[in-house]
């Protein structure tokens, strides 16, 4: 899943400011379920964690079945108290992890 | 009055279901199968019902990318706050979809997402709180192509 991530964040935010955050990755989250053109069934590749921490500290933990779809989409909130380095993963049944990081700024 | 009734009829139920889940083991387990997926991640399979809102279309044209939000009643404060959200589709081939484990750092316990629906069915999402209370919501949708793949 060698694509760089998505990541839609607001570069700075009022002290407490609860803000939305908008994350797109590609991938095909394979479900196992479909066969090839043989018939022998195409092993299953998905996303199956997403992890966002805000400073180190972890904010939302989220686990993925195949019947998430492609190219997994996930909106939430966040609620910003200081500046904070917000980091995003997402690992794949190939044990491939991309990340990206975004800075919202507490002015 | 009217809570004792219900008591009852529910012990009632239980009972006949354990003796039919006893007669036919095989054809109740597929039925139930997720019955006992959110019996795995919630530890019951009758949440209380409010705190929990599932938006999703009704009419859902292409199942495989079918949008859904979910919304917890919840201060999320250190002291009150969701701890996890699970959404399970009841009929497809595997009925879990995810899992959200939140944390009051999100300020707001709301998540948006797009999931797989095979068929026309019943979605359910559950919402595990920091006190130990599970609320949950179910609500249909009709899918006109499945997402399954062939």
């Amino acid at each position: 899943m060698a694509a760089k991530p998505r990541v839609k964040a607001p570069k700075k935010a009022a002290a407490g400011e609860i803000v939305t955050i908008k994350t797109l990755v590609r991938h095909n989250m394979e479900t196992g379920q479909r066969k090839d053109s043989d018939g022998n069934k195409i092993p299953r590749d998905i996303i199956h964690t997403f992890v966002c921490t805000v400073n180190g500290k972890e904010a939302l933990r989220s686990k993925w079945e195949s019947a998430v779809s492609a190219n997994p989409y996930l909106a939430f909130p966040l609620k910003i108290m200081e500046t904070s380095e917000v980091v995003f993963s997402w690992t794949d049944d190939q044990g491939e992890t991309v990340s990206t990081t975004k800075t919202i700024t507490v002015a | 009055m009217n809570q004792v009734s219900i008591v009852s009829r529910r012990t009632f139920v239980l009972g006949t279901g354990g003796l039919a889940a006893f007669l036919a083991l095989p054809q109740m387990a597929a039925a139930n199968e997720w019955q006992a997926a959110m019996m795995e991640l919630v530890g019951t399979s009758e949440p209380a019902e409010g705190k929990v809102d599932l938006v999703m279309p009704e009419i859902a044209e292409n199942g495989n990318v079918v949008p859904f939000d979910v919304t917890v009643d919840s201060p999320m404060t250190d002291g009150d706050h969701v701890k996890a959200v699970h959404v399970l589709a009841t009929g497809n081939p595997t009925p879990g979809v995810a899992s959200y484990m939140m944390s009051p750092a999100m300020g707001e316990a709301t998540i948006s997402s797009r999931m797989r629906l095979g068929k026309t069915q019943d979605v359910i999402a559950v919402a595990e709180m920091s006190d130990g209370s599970v609320y949950g919501v179910t609500t249909t949708v009709k899918v006109t192509i499945g997402g399954c793949g062939g």
